[in-house]
């Protein structure tokens, strides 16, 4: 995809160049490519022939066994009145308007805290860190178990205080919440990279709003914000993204907190419990892929979720190609 | 005085904090040690202590084998990785060439696509080969370069100064050697934060094991073992948070052993990006 252009350039140079400089270009575009050429491969194979197929297939009805025949736009309107869609498009949607802030409040209001320290930073920040690495699967395992609805420690602990909690992940109301919840114990990620941005604000600018007469408000809002706002345009647009292929958690929680007995293959009978509370985009792709095999529909959701994420990303790009010219 | 209430405040919130993230793996650990009885009540102290539940799901599950799977999937995943990423990361940090800024446009697209977008295709392409049902579709694409440390390691690479270069290839250097004798010794921190979130992210992984193996027990890893764990061993929370400290457990460890390059590692994706 690469070597190609360098190639044609090399030949249009050539014709008027010296032997001497032809060949050391030459040299150039070979050295390039053993560099680049696993990763050129890996783009062709693994991004751009799938994103291409899938939007061909989008236009296609076919499960494992048949050939795929075209159908038209027939997939992208039957999106229109798919019910379990319009479910899962809301439940994404939720979280993405809910949790992705909630995330960004706590992570400013963390490494903020951390930033007060002098001595035993460190320390808290490893602490507040840590639950991020958690393996999703057991973090949300372990969730799960923590918010039981009987014999939780979480109701356990509300009960001696004389609250009766709600069932939590059994909920069809509170399941989401709970999700969020799982959300903030893992916002260390994100907590870090704000860490750092706070870091590099230089103490001088917060030294001349004070003399300025600035209150602690103004000069978060001015100086602290200010500073940080790029940062948290592209942790924002990141955690867009990486929310809406959100799929694990919700698929874990649901087949650990219905306790059914599900393996494998038959995990997505247990998708979006309690009554499709937790039933999230990525599942119903998922399940329409691999349990109904209605493959043609499956790319099309495929592609809508592509537009929306390319979306977000051309957001992210503009404004790191615009960061790098003023670099 | 008001500086003493000042430290205590800040000490006690952050006191709090600690408490709140560190509760839960308390919980999971206490009732991982009690009897199977016990750890179906709202007991948080173990009245008996029963370590033998982490031997018990050595024995009685098919932990061994699901370790072992995740281990060849993340250890093979993260060298494969390197092979393939930290070439292409010096090429576009570091080589002028046509096509760079397409390239790297194309590695960030990568980096940001949500997975399920390309899984049909992908599974039909591995199915056509006979992979399913297996690890390698997951584990072959990381020859080809993983979108998300070449972008990190070509960050961390923007930061050796040019010089150094320079006076290698004048001392009559290639490329790959300016690579692997200056480059790659200085840029050590980068390449290692870029294979401890390669391992952290195959060892973590559900969504691509789940799709390659579910039907195929034999080369389960991890994730999905123990996401089926309490529907086979249902009414065992002992048994099943014991599963899950020993599938954290790792994670802490390397953690601990490499907390320094992986912090500046974090710091890196996200305000350099």
């Amino acid at each position: 995809m690469v070597a190609p252009t360098v190639r044609l350039a090399d030949r249009r140079v050539t014709r008027r160049s010296a032997a001497p400089a032809r060949r050391s270009r030459i040299r150039h575009t070979l050295t390039v490519l053993s560099f680049m050429a696993p990763a050129v491969i890996g783009l062709a194979v693994f991004l751009l022939y799938p994103l291409a197929s899938a939007v061909y297939f989008s236009f296609t009805k076919f499960d494992l066994i048949s050939t795929p025949h075209w159908v038209g736009l027939s997939n992208y309107r039957a999106m229109a009145h798919d019910p379990t869609l319009r479910k899962a498009a809301v439940n994404t949607l939720y979280l993405v308007v809910v949790m992705v802030p909630a995330r960004i409040a706590a992570a400013i209001g963390s490494a903020l805290l951390l930033t007060r320290f002098k001595r035993g930073g460190g320390f808290y920040r490893t602490l507040f860190y840590l639950p991020a690495l958690a393996p999703p699967v057991a973090a949300t395992l372990a969730f799960v178990f923590l918010f039981k609805p009987g014999t939780g420690p979480v109701n356990t602990m509300l009960r001696s205080v004389g609250i009766q909690g709600p069932l939590w992940f059994n909920d069809p109301g509170w399941a989401k919440p709970s999700l969020v919840l799982l959300g903030l114990w893992g916002v260390g990620d994100i907590m870090i990279i704000f860490l750092a941005a706070l870091l590099d604000v230089p103490q001088m600018y917060y030294e001349a709003a004070e003399l300025d007469g600035a209150n602690a408000w103004q000069r978060f809002r001015y100086v602290t914000w200010a500073s940080i706002s790029p940062v948290i345009t592209f942790v924002a647009i990141t955690g867009v993204i990486q929310t809406l292929q959100y799929f694990t958690q919700a698929a874990v929680a649901a087949s650990v907190a219905s306790g059914q007995a599900t393996t494998g293959g038959g995990i997505s009978s247990t998708f979006g419990y309690p009554l499709g509370s937790t039933f999230t985009y990525p599942l119903w792709l998922y399940m329409v892929g691999f349990r109904y095999n209605a493959l043609g529909y499956a790319n099309a959701l495929a592609v809508v979720l592509f537009v929306v994420a390319f979306a977000a990303t051309a957001v992210l790009l503009r404004r790191t190609f615009r960061g790098e010219t003023t670099r | 005085m008001s500086a003493k209430l000042y430290w205590i405040a800040r000490h006690s919130v952050a006191i709090a904090l600690s408490v709140a993230f560190l509760a839960p793996v308390v919980f999971i650990v206490l009732t991982s040690l009690m009897s199977s009885n016990q750890a179906l009540t709202s007991d948080f102290w173990p009245r008996t202590w029963h370590p033998g539940n982490y031997a018990d799901v050595f024995r009685r599950t098919a932990m061994p084998r699901y370790l072992l799977n995740t281990i060849v999937y993340a250890g093979l995943a993260t060298l494969f990785m390197l092979a393939s990423s930290v070439p292409a990361a010096y090429a576009l940090a570091k080589l002028r060439w046509r096509g760079r800024g397409v390239v790297f446009v194309l590695i960030i697209c990568m980096m940001m696509l949500p997975p399920q977008v390309v899984t049909v295709p992908l599974y039909l392409m591995w199915a056509r080969y006979h992979l399913t049902g297996t690890l390698w579709p997951l584990i072959v694409p990381m020859l080809f370069g993983d979108a998300f440390s070449i972008f990190l390691m070509r960050q961390f690479l923007l930061t050796i100064p040019e010089e150094y270069l320079d006076a290698a290839r004048v001392d009559g250097c290639g490329e790959w050697r300016v690579l692997l004798r200056v480059v790659a010794p200085m840029a050590r921190p980068g390449i290692a934060a870029a294979a401890l979130f390669q391992f952290f992210y195959a060892w973590n992984d559900y969504y691509g094991p789940l799709l390659y193996t579910s039907e195929n027990e034999q080369n389960w890893t991890l994730s999905l073992g123990l996401a089926s764990f309490r529907s086979l061993h249902h009414v065992e929370w002992n048994l099943v948070t014991a599963a899950t400290v020993l599938t954290m457990a790792p994670i802490v460890v390397v953690f601990f052993f490499a907390q320094k390059a992986f912090v500046q590692g974090v710091t890196l994706t996200g305000v350099k990006g």
